[in-house]
């Protein structure tokens, strides 16, 4: 039989962590071993994750490739998709197709400091890369991550995020809209643009992965040019609408490049070449 | 191989037709009502027309139903299932009496869908497909086959063509296996060609479509787009008659615990298209989707996938109930 390549593994929800009011991550374990075996994907690609009835939808792989045997999806609670996975419970069967789309290339990146800055649900899709560098760690200089959120409750992985403050490996820089700090918040209160130019960061040897809203796009980017950043070294993670995943049902191109081939992964020196349509 | 040149006689075209129906399906062009041209599965030939000038949907298809099966499932929460669809069970189909334009369209379709990735729903049902096409021996005012590098009697797509001589019999022009294994199932009704005289439509050429692609490089921000795309209702209709539209959905349909996820045809002119959950739509206006349209089928296509997104059939004029002309806007936007 030839391959279907609209069929979905069967997944098994492993473990489900509520990150927020409406924000979940699951762990997914592929149902059939023989799929886990020939699954791999690296940092920075995508997935289409169903509920059998109510449709695809569309997020990055947010575990790390480096984390063998599972990969991990986080999602708000939106749409009709992301709600009915949003009421599944552990031991559900899920589908999922992918890998999908390019990847960070972290491999280029080696030898180099590392700043990673996302703000709200964008952490997401940075996740993966994250933790695949913090894996590999003796292969990067300096790791930086500065994560804004609206408030103390929209941060997502909190526990990872107390465990990345611990390491004395990892400089980690939270901060929340101004009042949206709670009276025990010890980070930062700002917006993300604000607080990374406070910082007191560098471009030297340094690669910038950014991701977030349009409007904190829109703010950092001349913070990073100000720091002396290349743009071909600040890197993002675009979404657009998507059904297929590779690049034939025609919805998440921007300008001639199809967001689910040419990306999810842009340089600014790529992006600022395309026409505004993400 | 080598191109074969016969001769059918008129009178010869119905057993021709009615051997090939015998045996498998054969889909056809038949006169509905109101004029209307539709294609049918295995029609008595005496519905069968040879003098239409276009049929109102193109024949697409049969190698991308409007909506196909992707797969069958049962939703049980933990004991979920999914059914694979047997693609060895897509039946051969003969197309007979298609024109040059349709028949151009599938070299279009498959550069969408088997570029990278290989998509079998559509490979398998083009390698069941034989097109018996037939060379346009009449045109109307929204025909702009040549504009786009085409011609009312072009070979690309057919395995045979079919062009009437003068005196009303057919040149059958074998181009493929596929096509000889039909004539030399019936050979006693082909005859060795005597330089019978063909009748060709004459279509003009209204614009240069390597100037429209040159022209697009730069037009994205040009305010051609508003302007011209003022009166369009965004119904979509322009896609859902295009011989080369490959836009498509996927969505699931249940009942009880069972359903299918299937894909249909979609159309760049639809808001919801490209509208992101967060309310976010990146085409928020009529006239970036228009220009998505355009841009896709003149610019984008030729430089991905080095085929035009247009074979200048002119369905999208001819249906578009606002009258937007796109042999008219591209003649318009070649001067801009």
């Amino acid at each position: 039989m030839c391959e279907n390549i609209y069929k979905p593994y069967l997944m098994v929800i492993d473990q489900i962590v509520e990150e927020t009011a409406d924000v979940k991550t699951f762990r997914l374990k592929f149902k059939n071993q023989e799929d886990a075996d020939k699954f791999s994907f690296k940092a920075g690609q995508f997935g289409e994750y169903s509920i059998f009835g109510e449709g695809e939808s569309t997020f990055c792989i947010a575990s790390a490739p480096t984390r063998k045997e599972y990969i991990e999806c986080t999602f708000r609670k939106a749409g009709r998709v992301t709600n009915a996975l949003a009421n599944a419970e552990v031991g559900d069967t899920v589908g999922f197709r992918g890998p999908y789309g390019n990847t960070f290339p972290i491999e280029q990146w080696e030898g180099k400091n590392l700043l990673y800055i996302a703000g709200g649900i964008a952490l997401p899709p940075m996740r993966c890369v994250i933790w695949n560098t913090i894996d590999l760690r003796e292969k990067y200089k300096d790791i930086t991550i500065v994560y804004g959120a609206r408030s103390v409750a929209d941060l997502v992985y909190k526990h990872e995020l107390k465990e990345w403050e611990e390491r004395a490996d990892i400089k980690l820089i939270t901060t929340v809209d101004p009042g949206g700090q709670t009276p025990d918040w010890k980070g930062e209160i700002g917006f993300v643009p604000t607080v990374l130019e406070k910082a007191g960061l560098s471009s030297a040897n340094t690669i910038a992965i950014l991701c977030g809203p349009p409007v904190m796009i829109k703010f950092t980017m001349p913070i990073l040019k100000n720091l002396g950043f290349e743009d071909k070294d600040i890197f993002t993670t675009l979404e657009n609408r998507m059904k297929c995943g590779f690049g034939k049902c025609g919805r998440c191109n921007v300008g001639k490049l199809f967001v689910c081939k040419d990306g999810p992964v842009f340089t600014y020196e790529e992006m600022k070449v395309l026409p505004a349509e993400y | 191989m080598e191109t074969i040149k016969k001769l059918i006689r008129k009178q010869s075209l119905e057993k021709l037709f009615t051997t090939l129906s015998a045996s498998r399906k054969v889909y056809a062009p038949v006169f509905a009502a109101d004029k209307r041209v539709e294609y049918k599965y295995n029609p008595a030939f005496a519905e069968v027309t040879f003098e239409h000038i276009q049929s109102t949907l193109s024949v697409k298809n049969v190698v991308f139903p409007k909506v196909e099966n992707l797969m069958y499932y049962t939703n049980n929460k933990v004991d979920s299932t999914i059914t694979d669809i047997d693609l060895t069970k897509i039946p051969e189909v003969v197309l007979w009496g298609s024109h040059p334009c349709d028949n151009s369209a599938y070299d279009v379709l498959k550069s969408i869908f088997c570029w990278d990735i290989k998509d079998e729903f559509f490979a398998k049902r083009l390698e069941k497909l034989v097109v018996i096409g037939l060379a346009c021996h009449q045109s109307d005012a929204y025909c702009f086959c040549t504009s786009v590098g085409l011609t009312p009697n072009s070979t690309k797509g057919s395995d045979i063509l079919l062009s009437k001589t003068k005196s009303g019999d057919y040149i059958a022009e074998i181009f493929t296996e596929k096509g000889n294994a039909i004539v030399a199932a019936s050979s006693d009704l082909f005859e060795q060609p005597n330089n019978e005289e063909i009748v060709i439509a004459e279509v003009k050429q209204t614009f240069n479509h390597e100037q429209v692609t040159e022209k697009l490089k730069t037009a994205f921000e040009h305010p051609f787009w508003v302007a011209n795309s003022l009166r369009c209702i965004g119904c979509g209709a322009c896609a859902y008659v295009c011989p080369t539209c490959a836009c498509f959905d996927i969505q699931d349909e249940t009942k009880g615990k069972e359903g299918r996820r299937y894909r249909s045809w979609d159309s760049c002119g639809f808001s919801l298209f490209t509208l992101h959950t967060s309310g976010h739509n990146p085409r928020e206006v009529q006239s970036q989707r228009w220009r998505q349209r355009i841009m896709h089928k003149f610019s984008y296509m030729p430089d991905r996938n080095e085929s035009l997104g247009c074979v200048g059939c002119g369905r999208c004029s001819r249906g578009c109930p606002v009258d937007m002309n796109i042999s008219e806007q591209l003649q318009a936007l070649q001067n801009i």
